[in-house]
């Protein structure tokens, strides 16, 4: 906690306080009903409400349903304060209560879970401490430790996301920064031309996208988060675009026409040095990682509508991954390693989000709205985000890997879009 | 889509008038002809030439209208050292980064068949912007079909 909480001061301190409220608008079938009791606390009112900022978080991953504060008959802050009785009367299953204390400027937030069902405690007292700024840090930190007790997967309110946001007159692209519910954005590159295709490093530490701001024409670029330092990564003729990390963090693969078409290269990071994957007059593009490092999957015409193929780095060999579809295109692999998403389209419907199992072929679609684009998958592999579009502009949309959640997030100013879910930063 | 439709047609009418003058009422799958005479009336013919052609829904193929308005330019650009950007684009479908390479696949497609007419291949420049500069900002087949294009920049 303490080495994420210092990796992102620089980055909050002059993040900006954009209230973004995330709604649920389709749960699971059967949520956990969880009661997130108000902290005690016996100070002046704090600028984040942990309990109401924890609530939020389990019910964002769609696994949970908070009980509202106004329904709550006590607010206990002690186990000896707990009546079983109360919570059951609510149909809570879990009960989470602590409280804040402040010591020479620095909080510290104690908290405690208990089993309603089964009247005992789960975990015994905690702590986690932080500044002012970090209240929301301490909150998902809290979200986290809580989410992985109750369903045994690792909790992922700590992460990150960067997306980018666009304006139209005058034409202005902006490159944010944002815990995933999109509170604290933080504008980490601001253009009057293109900025796209945003990825993070496997450490979670650098950025590399595409911007056209020389000369307006596309290059690669790559970015340190905390310090903003770049590196100008790429300047060929033609397409410099979709830059994709290795899992080792070493190379990047990308798609560039320098040689006159669309073809996937490999770039070691420190020394440059390209490697060409693909030679096909077609359209190959939009290259990714398979998890293992040893191939990658990428888009091509080359059967005459786009599809994902698999290239094998060692022995170069290409087939053709996905059938399901006249149009299957930028695929993003689990972190599992076991299934692909993408962007798919049946003969005569729009454009939607589909799972692929690898190994059966098996594809579900997970998206039912329209226009939808550039999904991006949670580092526990049990949500994605996606971009879409809602009352004219471009927003974020969440989904479980079940395909049973559907979460918006509200317009910003601009359109938002390309979503980038970080790795875990530890 | 009508406005677009007339607009293509009035386009194409003055193109194909101003290279032989011949009868365009029937202007689909007509191949304009290559040995165009010397135009009558150029300025007015400049001034209405078209600058942007047209592509299906995932095509980079030149439709024959497209080629038709090619061929205009092509006699401008003929021997004249004049430096030329070509500006692919694709409708706001699909995926942001395949549709760069459409747009980049269609201004190629142009500029191949402005070298096959005798065009220097150094004074072109290709350049892609995918989805990210619509003509037309609906989501409808209508601003689709106007944002599908390559736009020839002198």
């Amino acid at each position: 906690m303490r080495y994420i909480i210092s990796a992102f001061l620089l980055v909050f301190a002059i993040s900006a306080n954009a209230q973004n409220i995330v709604f649920v608008t389709k749960g699971v079938d059967n949520p956990t009903k969880i009661a997130v009791v108000p902290f005690g606390w016996a100070g002046a009112r704090l600028p984040g409400d942990i309990a109401k900022i924890v609530g939020n978080d389990l019910e964002f991953s769609g696994q949970f349903e908070a009980t509202k504060p106004e329904r709550m008959l006590s607010f206990p802050r002690s186990e000896a304060e707990v009546h079983y009785r109360d919570w059951k009367a609510l149909g809570a299953e879990y009960l989470l209560i602590g409280s804040i204390t402040q010591q020479a400027g620095r909080y510290y937030a104690s908290y405690e879970l208990f089993d309603v069902v089964q009247q005992k405690r789960v975990f015994a007292k905690l702590t986690v401490d932080g500044t002012e700024a970090q209240l929301r840090d301490m909150a998902h930190h809290i979200s986290d430790k809580v989410y992985e007790t109750i369903t045994g997967i690792r909790g992922i309110f700590s992460t990150k996301l960067i997306y980018v946001e666009a304006f139209k007159q005058p034409q202005k692209y902006r490159l944010m920064l944002s815990d995933i519910d999109g509170f604290r954005p933080r504008m980490l590159l601001e253009s009057r031309y293109p900025v796209l295709s945003p990825v993070w490093s496997p450490n979670g530490q650098r950025v590399a996208y595409v911007s056209f701001e020389a000369d307006n024409k596309p290059a690669i670029y790559i970015q340190d988060i905390a310090t903003s330092r770049r590196q100008q990564m790429t300047n060929f003729r033609g397409l410099n675009g979709a830059p994709s990390w290795s899992p080792d963090g070493q190379k990047l693969a990308m798609a560039l026409s320098k040689d006159g078409n669309p073809e996937i290269y490999v770039m070691n990071v420190l020394t440059r040095q390209l490697t060409r994957v693909t030679n096909h007059f077609a359209i190959d593009h939009e290259p990714s990682w398979a998890a293992d490092g040893a191939s990658l999957f990428f888009t091509s015409d080359r059967g005459g509508k786009p599809q994902i193929y698999q290239v094998n780095l060692a022995t170069m060999q290409q087939e053709r991954v996905t059938f399901d579809g006249d149009y299957n295109a930028r695929a993003r692999v689990s972190p599992d390693g076991k299934s692909l998403v993408m962007l798919n389209k049946r003969p005569g419907t729009t454009h939607h989000i589909a799972a692929q199992d690898i190994k059966s072929g098996n594809l579900r679609i997970l998206s039912e709205t329209n226009l939808d684009e550039s999904p991006t998958i949670a580092p526990n592999g049990a949500m994605l985000m996606y971009a879409t579009r809602s009352g004219g502009k471009g927003v974020l949309a969440a989904v479980s890997l079940d395909a049973r959640v559907k979460i918006l997030q509200p317009p910003k100013q601009g359109d938002v879009r390309e979503p980038a879910w970080s790795p875990f930063f530890n | 889509m009508i406005t677009k439709a007339i607009k293509q047609g009035l386009t194409l009418a003055v193109v194909m008038s101003f290279l032989v003058g011949c009868s365009s009422s029937d202007n689909k799958g007509t191949e304009a002809p290559t040995t165009g005479t010397a135009p009558v009336e150029s300025t007015v013919s400049e001034a209405t030439l078209s600058n942007v052609v047209y592509f299906d829904f995932d095509q980079y193929s030149l439709t024959a209208e497209s080629r038709a308005v090619l061929l205009a330019h092509a006699d401008k650009l003929k021997g004249a050292s004049v430096a030329v950007r070509l500006e692919g684009h694709a409708d706001e479908r699909g995926s942001r980064e395949y549709n760069m390479a459409l747009g980049e696949k269609r201004a190629n497609a142009v500029r191949d068949f402005l070298v096959t007419q005798g065009v220097n291949g150094s004074s072109l420049e290709v350049v892609s912007f995918g989805e990210e500069q619509p003509a037309a900002t609906g989501s409808d087949e209508a601003s689709w079909s106007q944002n599908r294009r390559v736009e020839v920049k002198y």
